[in-house]
């Protein structure tokens, strides 16, 4: 009894899951076995589509003889570069039709035609004619005729499906000059990123711990960035930052603090001297940071707060009591009591950046010294073109997010798991 | 020590100052006016001097009369150095110094002796000063697009620094960039296919999710914890990671440019989360309601349908919002599989839209207010239930 209550119970739980299973399993875990495929192929964006064979039908009349008709099919391959094999063709008439004259390849039938054409090379063209009269002497109509749209069918090979592999793609990717800066670039992006928006979040969660009027209000506005839509955020701090009449460089210009408009978004190194030590600095991806830092501290602060919110106020009384500084109750007790919190930040920061496409995308399109690896995804992909190192590139950021887990989790999991 | 708290205390306090009376002069700058400096120097010493000036008056003179005398002098010093500026400001400028001495009024000698004193007046103005710098650095962009939206290119280019609205114009003209990106740019249709997109990943979502978040919740089955701790990790997958495979495939099924295509992509990349976050609250429900329903003989979809779905309102809701606010945000995808301006969604039109050089600035800015409204909206309204969703599903974004 009990056997078969526990075998329901099992078989329910897979109907229930099965559904989201199948799915989330088709569209996230097979892309990325997929990616393996495509990045070790010499494909382009080109050869994904599939090659069709494709039939133009023009009707025309033919003068004098009202109960004939000549049909004009243009024949031809779509695809420049493949050949499709074995294509066959079928078309339906009306039923009084009758053929004059029956090309070789196909058959008259029933009162449709059916012809097989056999193999056509990449940008085979051909135009296909035959004329039909009626069995009755009746005039045709030719609206009738046009309105039904022959079909055609063919094997073509599929480039996605053959077992050609190279190992071009990761050579081009990973011995490429730029590789390294590349991985640079994402290092700064994701690192600074993420440090940037856990120090926002803890002044700001620190902030809004304290009591003052309007503090739910507050609350709601530190959240802003980080649920407004990027496109617009990333249009309007565009906007704000242009060198030419943008907000900022106005005002700075007004205020006489530069003299010259910066375009901060299209400039890549500006040169800094302090105490007397020269330095480049990567202004448009300084930039990027900063728009990274501002959209998305709030996670951090939301986090924070929460953590904030659950520690024991007799640990502040009883620092009070001990005469604890400011800064000593937060150093001392803040701070510790918040770690395993940031420790897990960091890592959903860490890897969330690391992948962040949009905004760099949308900010300076990875110009300007801000391509990052996920940048160069779509670069590779789709403005070069090149599936298959796009899909390398995909491979090297997985690779690089496995291993960096690995060690995170090595280093801090234990940590976390004691929290 | 009382001189050197004195002299940190009046610092302090005359950084917060011009800190404030900065921001203002920005925003008036931002109204057109022509204010060429802060004037930081006449301001450090005004500052320092109320503050010094505060300390020694102590309570000899009620605190009302203290302030005022304080607002007004630095009113007519500022007044006299920056002249012809309409009393609008000025009145500004004084309310800022009632502030400042009201926040100031508590702090005197004997509370400076106190231990520690200096840095509960250093953590005070901290937290003061961040407040409202935070305030401003996050809602200034806000603040600009949506007045950039009903300016005209004109007056853009002449003063880029002029924010004021002129309301006594037509209300055509004022709304004009609005009209335009409706009329001329198909926006209500971008509109409609966001609103479709958005609400329907919501439903899918939640139609995969439930019974999948109550089989983990509740049944026990082969491979459920696999199942339980590998949402997590998939969920941490990146998106750009799927985009390549995801376009080869959908290209050679004709699902790019359609609706159906995107509904199945979002679909899937929040149902991870969604079940995550739906399971853990299922579990909270007591199980006797269920053994209860169990002996009535109710199926499994009697049981959620009847008792769980009603119970758990509250996550649902959370679950739902969060999952729409994706939905609607969304660019990777809309970027990859639309190309058709037909199939649009609001993201993907307005990043069309900036493609073009020639689109003047207003009608980007009055699109970006069309996309953010409604998520602003929803998110102030059910401040509740997203943020709860918010930190459950922080993982994403």
């Amino acid at each position: 009894m009990n056997d078969t209550l526990a075998n329901t119970e099992k078989k329910t739980a897979y109907i229930l899951t099965l559904p989201a299973v199948l799915l989330v399993f088709a569209i996230i875990l097979f892309p990325i076995f997929a990616n393996v495929w495509i990045s070790f192929k010499e494909v382009e964006l080109k050869d994904i589509r599939i090659p069709e064979p494709r039939a133009k039908k023009i009707v025309k009349s033919i003068s004098d003889e009202p109960s004939k008709i000549k049909i004009l099919y243009k024949l031809r391959n779509s695809s420049l570069l493949q050949e499709i094999r074995d294509v066959s063709f079928k078309d339906k008439f009306p039923k009084n039709f009758k053929i004059e004259n029956l090309d070789p390849r196909c058959d008259y039938k029933n009162s449709s035609l059916k012809c097989e054409f056999g193999n056509w090379p990449a940008k085979y063209k051909e135009n296909f004619q035959v004329i039909f009269s009626t069995n009755d002497g009746s005039n045709i109509d030719k609206k009738t005729i046009k309105s039904i749209k022959p079909k055609l069918d063919g094997n073509s090979d599929n480039i996605l499906l053959n077992t050609n592999f190279t190992l071009k793609n990761f050579k081009k990717v990973l011995f490429e000059n730029e590789f390294i800066d590349l991985l640079l670039t994402t290092f700064y992006y994701t690192f600074f990123g993420t440090i940037g928006s856990i120090v926002f979040g803890i002044l700001t969660a620190q902030m809004v711990n304290q009591k003052f009027y309007g503090r739910t209000f507050m609350r709601s506005v530190l959240l802003f960035p980080y649920v407004a839509p990027v496109v617009a955020l990333a249009y309007t701090w565009e906007l704000l930052l242009d060198p030419n009449s943008g907000t900022l460089n106005s005002l700075l210009l007004n205020y006489q603090i530069i003299e010259t408009p910066i375009n901060l978004l299209g400039q890549k190194y500006i040169e800094i001297s302090i105490f007397g030590f020269d330095f480049k600095l990567r202004l448009a991806l300084t930039t990027v940071i900063m728009f990274e830092i501002w959209r998305y501290f709030p996670l951090a602060f939301l986090f924070i707060l929460a953590r904030l919110q659950a520690i024991p106020k007799e640990l502040y009384e009883a620092a009070d009591v001990d005469g604890a500084s400011p800064f000593q109750k937060f150093f001392k007790i803040t701070l510790p009591q918040i770690t395993a919190v940031i420790s897990i930040l960091f890592m959903i920061r860490f890897i969330w950046n690391f992948n962040k496409f949009e905004d760099v995308f949308l900010l300076t399109g990875g110009a300007s010294g801000t391509r990052t690896l996920p940048i160069n995804v779509y670069q590779q992909g789709f403005a070069i073109s090149d599936i298959g190192m796009g899909s390398a590139v995909s491979i090297v950021i997985v690779v690089l997010l496995l291993m960096f887990m690995f060690f995170y989790f090595r280093l801090l999991g234990k940590r976390v798991d004691e929290n | 020590m009382r001189t050197k708290n004195t002299i940190i205390f009046s610092l302090i306090s005359t950084f917060f100052l011009i800190f404030l009376i900065s921001i203002w002069k920005i925003l008036a700058t931002l109204q057109g006016l022509s204010i060429n400096s802060f004037n930081i120097e006449v301001l450090f010493i005004l500052g320092f001097l109320i503050s010094l000036a505060h300390l020694v008056i102590g309570s000899r003179i009620k605190s009302f009369y203290k302030s005022i005398i304080f607002s007004s002098v630095f009113v007519v010093c500022d007044g006299y150095l920056i002249q012809k500026l309409p009393i609008w400001y000025n009145l500004g400028v004084f309310l800022i110094l009632y502030f400042f001495c009201y926040k100031i009024c508590k702090y005197s000698f004997i509370g400076l002796k106190e231990e520690h004193s200096t840095q509960v007046i250093l953590f005070d103005f901290l937290t003061l000063f961040g407040i409202l710098f935070f305030s401003f650095v996050i809602l200034f962009p806000f603040y600009m697009m949506l007045v950039t939206s009903f300016k005209t290119q004109i007056a853009l280019l002449v003063n880029p620094l002029d924010f004021s609205i002129n309301f006594g114009q037509d209300m055509k003209d004022l709304f004009k960039s609005y009209f335009v990106i409706f009329k001329s740019y198909k926006f209500g249709k971008y509109i409609l296919t966001s609103t479709i997109v958005s609400v329907g990943t919501v439903f899918i979502t939640l139609i995969f999710a439930i019974p999948a978040a109550y089989a983990v919740a509740r049944l026990n089955f082969f491979g459920k914890t696999f199942l339980s701790t590998s949402i997590l990790i998939i969920y941490m997958f990146p998106a750009i990671v799927l985009v390549i495979p995801l376009y080869t495939i959908f290209s050679q099924l004709g699902l790019r440019n359609s609706i159906e295509g995107l509904l199945i992509v979002y679909t899937a990349t929040t149902l991870p989360v969604a079940i995550y976050m739906l399971q853990g609250y299922f579990k909270s429900i007591p199980k006797e309601l269920e053994e209860a329903a169990i002996l009535d003989k109710l199926s499994w979809f009697g049981i959620i349908t009847k008792i769980i779905i009603p119970l758990s309102i509250p996550a649902i809701s959370s679950v739902a919002l969060y999952v729409f606010m994706i939905a609607w945000n969304e660019f990777l995808f809309s970027l990859m599989f639309l190309d058709n301006p037909n199939s649009f969604t609001l993201s993907r039109a307005i990043q069309y839209l900036s493609g073009d050089a020639e689109t003047p600035r207003q009608y980007l800015m009055a699109g970006s207010v069309v996309v953010t409204l409604p998520v602003l909206f929803i998110f102030v309204y059910f401040e509740k239930y997203l943020v709860s969703g918010l930190t459950a599903g922080s993982v994403k974004g």
